[in-house]
């Protein structure tokens, strides 16, 4: 079982209290209607799908119910680190993130 | 002439109970609860209004006067009083933002006692429940088997289950497996 750390509880935690909530950092336009449907197209289905390292949402749901954020690599399937909603893509992400 | 009809209130599991080798399981009686949410702004006063002071440490609970209350999220607690207080009133006269609702009926708790308490519960929650890592007033709402559980560890060999009443015979029934498995 894998364990993720959410950055509420500060712990980590067995996989089977979250579920993942898409990618992250997906900015909804301030104003939908003005959007082209091509922008509209892009913000509401087009992912990135990697292979390799993914910006996710996660929510810990039979926990403190909190989304959150989480670096995970699709290949290895390992968090490289998670950090609370609302907070800034960070910039460098810790070890082996390659 | 009216005829007198008098109704017994009997709470989901009650009176069931198991006593494996090394565990007791016993449905608790009922208790007065509340889902409380709020931010940090308003902890002070609502930890004045209910006399106990609500923890803000992820995971860990406080206890007074028979009252307790449980860290479910950054800005949310479970709040149990045994002694049937009035946990809503004593809300209602806070200002600072809110919201409690009452949940006296919603929950239905189990208490899972003696040497095999931790290992019955592991049988069906992923969470590490080690003295260590899940200290004596330690509490989390996590999953057991298939249902959402809110687990307090009590004592050493002594925790709390609260489930939702309608789960609360799958819990009983499940943690009952779990004892006697526990025990052979
Ligand atoms: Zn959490």
């Amino acid at each position: 079982m894998l364990l993720i750390r959410c950055p509420y509880c500060e712990q980590d935690l067995p996989e089977l209290e979250f579920r993942n909530a898409g990618e992250a950092h997906v900015v909804r336009s301030g104003n939908l209607v003005a959007e082209s449907d091509e922008d509209f197209e892009r913000f509401l289905f087009i992912r990135e799908n990697p292979k390799g390292i993914i910006y996710e949402r996660w929510r810990h749901i039979h926990g403190c119910g909190r989304f959150f954020n989480a670096v995970r690599n699709t290949v290895s399937d390992k968090f490289l680190m998670t950090y609370k909603a609302g907070e800034k893509k960070p910039e460098s992400l810790p070890g082996d993130a390659k | 002439m009216a005829n007198q009809v008098t109704a017994t209130r009997r709470p989901a599991q009650s009176g069931r109970d198991t006593s494996a080798r090394n565990v007791k399981l016993a449905v608790l009686p009922p208790a007065e609860r509340i889902s409380l949410r709020a931010p940090a702004g308003a902890v002070e006063a609502l930890s004045r209004a209910l006399g106990l002071a609500l923890p803000v440490r992820p995971c860990t609970s406080a206890t007074a006067e028979g009252r307790t209350a449980l860290w479910l999220g950054p800005d949310e607690w479970l709040v149990l009083d045994e002694k049937g207080g009035d946990l809503l009133a004593a809300c209602a006269g806070v200002e600072a933002l809110h919201s409690a609702v009452g949940i006296s009926h919603r929950n239905v708790a189990i208490a899972v006692t003696g040497p095999g308490a931790e290992t019955t519960i592991s049988a069906g929650c992923p969470r590490d429940l080690a003295l260590e890592a899940f200290s004596v007033g330690a509490c989390a709402r996590t999953v057991l088997g298939k249902i959402e559980i809110v687990l307090l560890r009590t004592g050493e060999e002594a925790f709390r289950v609260e489930c939702w009443r309608s789960f609360s015979d799958y819990a009983f029934t499940f943690l009952d497996d779990a004892a006697r498995d526990a025990a052979s």
